[in-house]
């Protein structure tokens, strides 16, 4: 709704250039391209805890997140049941990843470590877009090198990519000319409250502040 | 290090502000991670080139380094090496503005224009350690080089810092107060 109101004042505005201006045609111009609800990461889309995203150039109600059942990195079934009445954090990547995923996963790492106690009842989940590589013994490893808390999923291709699917999460397999591939993937972290709705996201890059701010508000949603 | 002293002893101008270099460098010591350190190849200087420590049994590692032109021509960075890992090839990675990350090899090498700056950091251009047969820990060195299409090879020393190391710090240094600018992360 904010949205919509700031396309309409833009549209008939025809104040200075100024850095408020410059700033809501910066806006806009995102609202243009970002057709997909990941909008939401801005934090213009959080609406209440326990709200549907609501995409605003259309008006509909897009559902994020869905039941589901993959394996953990310990090689046990972790399914949506295990999430219940809890919060959650949801990030997707793959181990062979130089950047996004380590930096990623050591900034919820030291997250975790300043929440201490405060996080007890929030998961913090790492589902890897690359299955065909993360089996739940790389990611063992893997997550050897961070806050014990967090878990690894993966699974058959298939219910890895019903699940990143159900997020409305970008993962795409690229071949590079080497024979290998690497993946392209959403880099920002799902939050999830407690009755399972869509909460925010944390962008990649995030000030660790901001960080903070949305992981305590979201572990709120489940006391 | 070495390199760097033999080429300033050239002649005793260099000399004399490669002692103010050092005396500046000496400064920047306690506000970095690792110690800067950088090389010379013909016109080329390479600031501190740097990694970071990687998660247990991690196949991929990213370096990073500041690559400054001063002559007249342009050159390019065409192949890396580490001895950590059985190849290395240069990457671009960008997150763009619906959050989606992606990493792509450059074929043709990274171009270094003639007068100008190329800073390989997180979130731009990257160094990829790929098929890694080692992993170093924060504070520990490890030697690579880097091959440009003209100036030649140069040996280096990459410095490692934490697995996180440097990100929260590089921040504060592009976006300043202004965390409106992170909206254009999406997500």
């Amino acid at each position: 709704m904010i949205m919509i109101m700031a396309t309409t004042t833009a549209g008939t505005t025809t104040m200075a250039d100024d850095g408020r201006l410059r700033r809501l045609r910066r806006s806009i111009q995102l609202l243009g391209a970002l057709a997909v609800v990941l909008v939401g990461a801005t934090g213009w889309l959080i609406l209440r805890p326990g709200g549907p995203l609501v995409d605003a150039q259309q008006g509909a109600t897009v559902q994020i997140g869905a039941p589901f059942e993959l394996v953990s990195h310990t090689g046990e079934t972790f399914s949506d049941r295990d999430l219940a009445g809890k919060p959650y954090t949801v990030f997707f990547g793959f181990t062979h990843c130089p950047e996004v995923c380590p930096t990623t996963l050591w900034e919820m790492s030291s997250a975790l470590d300043q929440l201490g106690d405060e996080a007890a009842n929030m998961q913090v989940l790492f589902v890897t877009v690359d299955p065909e590589r993360d089996t739940p013994q790389v990611l063992a490893s893997y997550l050897q090198s961070f806050d014990d808390r967090i878990i690894g999923l993966t699974g058959t291709l298939e219910d890895v990519s019903a699940m990143a699917s159900s997020y409305r999460a970008y993962w795409r397999k690229v071949p590079t000319d080497d024979g290998d591939y690497t993946m392209d993937h959403t880099a920002s972290v799902y939050l999830m409250d407690a009755n399972g709705d869509f909460f925010g996201t944390v962008a990649y890059e995030e000030p660790a502040d901001a960080r903070m701010g949305k992981l305590r508000r979201l572990i709120a949603t489940g006391s | 290090m070495s390199k760097f002293v033999s080429f300033a002893l050239g002649n005793s101008l260099s000399a004399i502000r490669m002692l103010a270099a050092a005396g500046a460098l000496s400064l920047l010591a306690t506000a970095q991670p690792a110690m800067a350190h950088d090389y010379k190849i013909a016109e080329l200087k390479i600031d501190h080139p740097w990694s970071r420590e990687t998660p247990q049994g991690a196949k991929v590692a990213a370096g990073y380094l500041k690559i400054t032109n001063n002559g007249s021509e342009a050159d390019r960075l065409v192949s890396v090496t580490g001895e950590i890992s059985k190849r290395g090839e240069i990457h671009e990675m960008l997150v763009d503005d619906k959050g989606v990350m992606t990493m792509r090899p450059l074929a043709d090498g990274l171009e270094i224009p003639a007068g100008g700056v190329v800073e390989l950091k997180p979130s731009s251009y990257h160094v990829m350690f790929m098929d890694l047969t080692d992993s170093k820990k924060k504070g520990e060195r490890f030697a690579g080089t880097l091959t440009f299409e003209k100036a030649g090879t140069v040996d280096v020393e990459f410095a490692v810092d934490a697995i996180g190391g440097a990100s929260e710090h590089d921040h504060d240094h592009d976006h300043g107060d202004d965390h409106s600018g992170h909206d254009n992360h999406g997500g």
